[in-house]
């Protein structure tokens, strides 16, 4: 094999994929997937619509506007702007992008260099490390840590950064911290002053805060999401990433946006210009249109905003209790549509899972899923290779999924501990 | 101490004309306090003066800026359609410049487009990453014939948000810092930026045009590379050459013979060549497109990027696609995976459907391949008919969307026309012709590097895949330019 014929140097390493490898054992028909995070309900009626409608207009076949559709900034513009202080610029404080993930990724090759450090919070979307990589950069990890729960219901609020920890990981090359909130896979939302730790840690070190906010809505009782851009000090040095797949339940269409300033979007729109250059133009409007809907009506319960978290809180809850039912320990989110479990103490017989090398949670999902015909996500995945021990008695279910799913679960789940009994 | 000259700062010097957020951030660094105690002792009145407030500012300004774009991204920031664009909007101008049709595309796309949004609602959901499987299929077998190659939808294509995304995945995977990567001139304008984005250097090779009879129109098929010329240019940091046929802005269609020049040096010097088909099916007068990758040798070193955007007329949906060996699609789905991940679902299906229509219909009169090529003929033999009668002289496509002219006559009657003391004349004359003809075109200089583009500044590139209406505007717009020129 001829040697030029080879990758660029920015790629090595990257190829790995936990979804590549786990889609594809959860692909079997006859398993109940709860791994991806995909919806297997429908996306609501008039959101469908408006594809449909846009579908018969012919104009809408051929390139839009580069940094976003006019029509769809007009309305991201106008739905975010009232939750900051300032106006929202359509054309220079907004970019469309494909899916929160190319967010993630004009972000990163925009603004990180190589040699920048860029701080990394363990357990973390899995795409943030190989995309840092990728830009030359050094991720610099912190794990969340778990307070002792002591009887009462394990919540994902108990889980924490610990503050002289987190500001032991800054220093002059830190370019950027990549936040999550509502986090996935733990399901924890930021307090305000955890936020606030964050906020003075980036304006000490002139550190720049990408946050990943695509499970903005999905916010259960007696919690709030909140916009770190939005603190004192933090909109100049804030890229904020939405996604409509996690918005309006449409992950197929990978539409998703940054916001933030003129001085740092400018480079994530010269990434654009350079890599994809324009994002689907009839998915582009009716997402504006599906918008403009809900933006009239934010405070009506019928409002998606309002009434998919409803929808999933009892979703959610019901997981819980299916989890606990089987001696699985689940962290209870406060957000996001996933749930984490310690397997542990199931103390499954998984000799039968060859390769040792392997973290627990691979053997057990991989284990679960042939044997117990239920899928589910490692939460090893989302860990670099030094804290994949602390996460490996975990894993992750997802709950936006139809009754008729979870009731399949919970079948299976019923079935298992009568086995186990 | 600190915490209370941070309160009072603000109130004290009525600085909240400054944006609050930089001065929260004045205060919060330090600088505040510094400021303060260089120029106010505690309670002595009136102590701040806007200029020292300024000057600390600006202060904080500068160490504020830490470098914030990425070096990727020096030297790549700018580009022309933002100009053009906004110029074309701006004037009451029959638009011949972007390359985009302006007609509807054929109905059975449209539906296979309805088909996908109103049927199955999981098309609402993501798909496989590397591309719906339907869609990678019917790629797989449909180019497999033309390629005269076995092609596994799994391992040998990936689909990519438009041929755009599929050059930039390309470029990412495989450039490194330092390698050279041959583009041969005049080029689609993103190839530079993407070398340079990926670190690379642009090595150029110019198309020329030999000399034509008098009177007689240039043809695109006129215009050659030097075969030494062209292999002067390879180098043991070559990485890759990028191919473009049908090429933008000439229209040029690469010969067989042509092709076997550049494959034979590609194997010579184990280059990866990267060729951009999209307008494969936009081939005129009985030329045949033909794929590098089907000669012997290639395709273990090719990429072969198509769009459907320009295959149906839908450039909208961005979807596009890379066919190649393993060996090097294994790289673009590791750029792929760590950077868009998916492409939407719902444009795929509707791909795959049309696609699969056309499999069918191939090689028959009622096939879109068969049928477009011939519609847009007439619509190039129109446009150059019009626009020699102001004295344009175009220069005959063998396909794509567009044709170029030579403006040299209006250069040699109006040389000086406004414009920056360094701009390309066809810059000048596209501006100018804009304002004053009410007809947008693009400047040829634009597809050509910056060394070269004082070489090349002689013409200007129309788009001509579009509607008759826009045509009939086009020609009422020479027609008054044709009034003006007579004494």
């Amino acid at each position: 094999m001829s040697l030029k014929l080879k990758n660029a140097k920015r790629i090595e390493g990257l190829d790995k994929n936990v979804w590549i490898e786990f889609t594809k054992l959860a692909a079997d028909p006859s398993v109940v997937n709860l791994g991806q995070g995909l919806p297997d309900i429908s996306p609501p009626n008039y959101v469908k619509e408006e594809l449909s409608k846009v579908a018969a207009i012919d104009s809408l076949n051929q390139y839009t506007r580069g940094f976003g559709h006019p029509s769809l900034v007009k309305a991201l513009s106008c739905l975010y702007e009232k939750f900051y202080q300032n106006r929202i610029d359509p054309d220079k404080e907004i970019l469309v992008t494909v899916g929160a993930y190319g967010s993630l990724f004009n972000a990163i090759q925009g603004l990180i260099d190589e040699g920048d450090e860029v701080i990394v919070i363990v357990p973390f979307y899995d795409c943030y490390e190989p995309m840092v990589r990728m830009a030359g950069a050094t991720p610099v990890f912190i794990p969340l840590r778990s307070k002792p729960v002591d009887g009462k219901k394990w919540s994902s609020s108990d889980w924490t950064l610990d503050p002289q920890e987190l500001a032991s990981k800054f220093n002059s090359k830190t370019k950027a911290i990549i936040l999550n909130t509502p986090h996935n896979p733990l399901g924890k939302v930021f307090t305000s002053s955890e936020l606030q730790v964050i906020a003075d840690l980036c304006i000490k070190y002139d550190a720049l805060c990408i946050s990943d906010e695509v499970y903005e809505w999905l916010v259960y009782t007696g919690n709030k999401h909140l916009k770190i851009a939005t603190f004192p000090g933090m909109w100049e040095r804030t890229v904020t990433i939405g996604s409509a797949g996690k918005t309006f339940s449409v992950t197929g269409w990978k539409l998703g946006w940054s916001i933030g300033p003129k001085h740092l979007i400018k480079h994530l729109q010269t990434v654009q210009q350079n890599s994809v250059y324009t994002c689907a133009t009839p998915l582009q409007e009716a997402l504006a249109q599906a918008f403009w809907i809900d933006i009239k009506r934010m405070d009506d319960p019928e409002c998606y905003f309002n009434s998919l978290p409803k929808e999933l809180e009892v979703k959610r809850d019901r997981m819980v209790r299916l989890l606990e039912s089987v001696g699985l320990t689940p962290i209870v989110p406060d957000g996001g549509y996933f749930i984490i479990a310690d397997v542990s103490l199931l103390d499954a017989d998984l000799s039968d899972m060859k390769d040792s090398s392997e973290p627990y949670d691979y053997k057990f999902v991989k284990w679960m899923t042939k044997n117990k015909k239920l899928s589910a996500i490692p939460v090893s995945a989302f860990c670099n290779a030094e804290t994949k021990s602390q996460f490996e008695k975990f894993v992750r279910f997802c709950f936006i999924k139809k009754d008729s799913t979870l009731d399949a679960a919970e079948a299976i789940i019923k079935a298992w501990k009568r086995q186990a009994s | 101490m600190g915490r209370s000259w941070a309160k009072s700062g603000p109130d004290r010097c009525g600085g909240g004309r400054q944006e609050p957020a930089l001065l929260s951030a004045f205060w919060s660094s330090g600088l505040g306090r510094l400021w303060l105690e260089s120029n106010c002792l505690p309670g002595s009145p009136g102590c701040c003066t806007t200029a020292t407030l300024i000057f600390c500012l600006l202060c904080l300004q500068l160490a504020m800026a830490k470098r914030l774009p990425a070096r990727r991204l020096d030297g790549i920031d700018h580009n022309p359609w933002v100009e053009f664009g906004k110029l074309a909007s701006e004037a009451d101008a029959v638009n011949l410049g972007q390359g985009f049709p302006d007609f509807p595309p054929p109905d059975f796309a449209v539906e296979a487009f309805q088909h996908a949004v109103s049927g199955d609602f999981m098309l609402n959901q993501y798909t496989k990453a590397f591309g719906y499987p339907p869609l990678t299929k019917i790629l797989a077998s449909f180019f497999g014939k033309f390629l005269g190659q076995e092609i596994d939808p799994l391992k040998n294509v990936l689909v990519t948000v438009g041929a755009y995304g599929a050059l930039f995945t390309a470029f990412q995977a495989l450039v490194d810092e330092g390698d050279e990567v041959i583009i041969i001139e005049p080029f689609f304008d993103c190839y530079e930026p993407m070398t340079l984005m990926a670190g690379g250097r642009p090595v150029f090779v110019s198309l020329k045009p030999c000399p034509t009879q008098d009177g007689e129109l240039d043809s695109s098929s006129n215009w050659q590379l030097d075969p030494t010329e062209l292999a002067s240019k390879f180098t043991s940091r070559t990485k890759a050459l990028i191919l473009n046929t049908p090429n933008n802005p000439l229209g040029k269609v690469f010969s067989r013979a042509e092709l076997e020049l550049v494959a034979s040096l590609c194997q010579q010097h184990d280059v990866v060549c990267i060729t951009d088909e999209v307008y494969q099916w936009l081939v005129y007068d009985g030329y045949q497109h033909i794929s590098i990758a089907s000669l012997p040798g290639m395709w273990e070193r090719t990429l072969t990027i198509g769009s459907a955007g320009k295959t149906f007329s839908v450039t909208g949906w961005k979807v596009g696609w890379v066919l190649g060996p393993d060996s090097l699609l294994k790289h673009l789905r590791t750029v792929h995976q760590n950077s868009v991940y998916h492409c939407p679902t719902q444009g795929q299906a509707a791909v795959a459907q049309s696609l699969e229509r056309e499999q069918m219909l191939f090689g028959q009169p009622s096939s879109y391949f068969a049928q477009l090529p011939q519609a847009i003929q007439h619509n190039r033999d129109h446009m150059i008919r019009s626009l020699q009668s102001v004295g344009l002289r175009p220069v005959i496509p063998q396909g794509s969307y567009f044709l170029i002219t030579d403006i040299s006559d209006f250069k040699s009657k109006m040389p000086d026309l406004p414009g920056a003391a360094d701009e390309p004349y066809d810059r000048r004359f596209v501006k100018w012709m804009i304002k004053n003809k009410g007809l947008v075109a693009i400047p040829v200089s634009v597809f050509y590097s910056v060394p070269h583009q004082k070489l090349f500044d002689h013409y200007i590139r129309f788009c001509f895949m579009k509607d008759e209406s826009t045509l009939q505007a086009m020609d009422q717009k020479l027609q008054m330019w044709k009034d003006e020129l007579r004494p």
